[in-house]
């Protein structure tokens, strides 16, 4: 039991099958607090279902999916209250809200009291701007803060919305592919922000680039089928014999 | 300090609207009760109940721009909430009719006499008090939202299939108003009113003073609603109009946040639906047809969706095409022209006469920096709003 005690997420026999086809077939993972992961894995390995099971969008038909050493489980909750609860996710396309500035996105984002009294009269109408300009400076975007969202680069969107998942202040980040259709230059300061990042808060990268994936230097795992195929350092993956036959479907 | 607040709330184009519903509130009844008929200023009693008519389509178009514009709620039943708010209005101005009726009853309406009811149901109880009635106007439709609201959009019902659950829901009251046994006074509805606070409907001054509470009443509508869109609150509400999942990942409950905005805007409603029925002097329950409901939405789409003064411009334009188009040799043409509109608007000016109003703003704009540039002797021109405007 002391794997459950100790991690921050937790996911034991976890399986989900729409319409007869298994998206997840019996997966577990075990995250450590403060560690950062890759998950890797072909089209269809079920990366992003693991996704949806964990902030609540999807329910799993059979398994455990615990949170903060094994005392909270998800499957009780549904969205909101996830994210109340302290996981953030960034989706695989970038959705920030394109009619908001981007000042505006983060101020959505910032953790405190989400109640609509609150919004309406309350703490959300006086957050100071030192605190929204301090996310923006961490992913660059300082001087496009009056911007409307929707007119920012589809990088700077994805790192809008990695600093509208910081300001929520989660314990756990699920990042779904970063830096999918970002340029080399974008994609090293991406791998950058993201070590920063897992320095004080435990993430969950989704991600194709195998290049980006070595950048981050954490451990690995290799979905296939909706379970785990292997895990280990980015060398120990990339060389498993059955990853390859995977990757090059042979 | 309060009063700056206040102005960058309302913004300028807002401001503008409420100068304007200040100076219709002030000249209208003035010129209908101070100039002599034969002065080309006089405004014709008619004049004064059709404008008032066309300031409470204006409050309603506000009401459900709030949801629709801002929360990308599409109610194709909103006119349900309007006719609550009027037929409580209509049951206050019944009982104040006493023995005055055709049959004379003292507490019966005439309706009741001919329908052999001995006593007064249970739903008009209370509704001879004006603080009372007053109290289901705005309680009456709140509270048919609250249920409606709460069941639709805790299940997560949204989009066209939202859509069509409104316009049931109108439909079905539709179809029970009708009924003589609903005790509303079936197909004929309420009419022949005689008082309201004691002071006789059919009056010039109390038609004057009407128009001028419905003026009062519109510019507190509007800057509810102008409060509501300017605070977070407001931003919340875009933010679900545009990625309501994604406002649920971010942690927001967006049923209540749907809940609140709908409640608060089928209260609107309710008020403007009171305010219409002393002024045309009647309610029936035509006033629930879908069809209502579903004009309403053209207004607001003429007009500039998700922009309150747009929503209100629209239901007057709307209504004023209306009275043109009913009266004369056009008659015939108003439905083609009503369609040919909404067509015309969906094709040609997405965002409504605002819409098309900024766009040309923003081209001479364009032309001056141009001209500006040139004129300084600079080199190549610059735009200076960052965005242009393409012209469509």
């Amino acid at each position: 039991m002391s794997a459950v005690t100790q991690s921050i997420l937790y996911l034991d026999g976890v399986s989900v099958s729409f319409d007869g086809f298994k998206a997840l077939r019996s997966l577990s993972l075990t995250l450590q607090p403060g560690e950062m992961r890759a998950i890797i894995g072909p089209n269809g390995a079920g990366k992003t279902t693991m996704m949806d099971v964990i902030t609540g969008k999807t329910k799993a038909d059979e398994g455990d999916v615990l949170f903060d050493k094994g005392s909270i489980d998800l499957s009780r909750f549904d969205e909101a209250a996830i994210a109340e609860l302290g996981i953030g996710r960034k989706f695989q396309k970038p959705t920030v809200f394109e009619s908001h500035s981007v000042a505006d996105n983060v101020l959505l984002a910032l953790k405190g009291d989400r109640s609509p009294f609150s919004a309406l009269f309350g703490a959300r109408n006086r957050i100071a701007t030192e605190t929204i300009d301090r996310y923006l400076g961490i992913v660059h975007l300082l001087d496009h803060r009056a911007r409307l969202a929707g007119a920012l680069s589809h990088g700077q969107k994805q790192w809008l919305e990695i600093a509208m998942l910081l300001a929520q202040d989660p314990k756990l980040l699920l990042i779904d592919e970063p830096v999918a259709g970002m340029t080399d230059a974008e994609t090293d300061v991406t791998a950058e922000l993201l070590k920063d990042i897992a320095r004080d808060h435990s993430v969950v990268v989704v991600e194709h680039d195998m290049g980006f994936v070595r950048a981050l230097g954490c451990r690995v795992t290799c979905l296939h089928e909706g379970s785990v195929l292997a895990e280990g350092s980015i060398d120990a993956v990339a060389g498993n014999e059955r990853v390859i036959e995977v990757y090059l479907g042979r | 300090m309060l009063t700056m607040r206040f102005f960058r709330m309302i913004e300028g184009r807002g401001l503008v609207f409420l100068g304007i519903i200040a100076l219709v509130a002030l000249l209208v009844p003035f010129c209908n009760l101070y100039l002599a008929p034969g002065n080309p200023f006089h405004v014709s009693n008619g004049t004064v109940v059709l404008l008032g008519k066309y300031l409470c389509y204006a409050m309603f178009a506000v009401a459900l721009d709030l949801v629709w514009g801002y929360c990308g709620i599409l109610s194709l039943g909103h006119g349900a909430f309007f006719a609550l708010g009027g037929y409580a209005m209509g049951m206050y101005l019944m009982r104040q009719i006493g023995t005055r009726g055709v049959y004379a009853h003292p507490v019966l309406p005439d309706f009741m006499v001919f329908l052999n009811y001995k006593e007064l149901p249970l739903t008009w109880w209370g509704f001879q008090h004006f603080p009372y009635a007053m109290l289901m106007v705005v309680l009456v439709p709140g509270l048919l939202a609250f249920v409606f609201g709460w069941l639709a959009f805790r299940s997560r019902v949204t989009g066209v299939y939202l859509s069509i659950m409104t316009q049931a829901l109108t439909y079905a009251l539709w179809l029970s108003f009708f009924r003589n046994d609903m005790g509303f006074g079936g197909n004929n509805g309420l009419t022949d009113f005689k008082d309201i606070l004691g002071h006789n409907v059919q009056a010039q001054g109390t038609r004057a003073g009407l128009f001028i509470i419905t003026c009062i009443a519109l510019a507190l509508t509007f800057i509810i609603a102008r409060m509501i869109v300017a605070s977070t609150y407001g931003k919340v509400l875009v933010a679900i109009r545009d990625g309501e999942s994604r406002t649920r990942f971010l942690g927001y409950r967006v049923e209540h946040h749907k809940l609140l905005v709908w409640v608060v805007s089928a209260m609107m409603a309710g008020v403007a639906g009171a305010l219409y029925v002393p002024q045309v002097g009647i309610i029936n329950p035509s006033e629930f047809h879908p069809a209502n409901s579903i004009e309403a939405v053209v207004w607001v789409a003429l007009g500039g969706r998700g922009t309150l003064v747009g929503a209100a411009l629209g239901a007057v334009v709307v209504n004023w095409l209306k009275t043109v188009f009913t009266t004369g040799w056009l008659a015939p043409y108003w439905l083609f022209a009503l369609g040919g509109l909404f067509v015309l608007v969906t094709l040609a000016m997405p965002k409504g006469l605002i819409g098309v109003w900024e766009d040309i703003r923003a081209r001479l704009a364009n032309r001056k920096a141009i001209a500006d540039a040139k004129a300084s002797g600079g080199g190549s021109p610059v735009a200076r709003s960052p965005d242009p405007q393409v012209p469509r």
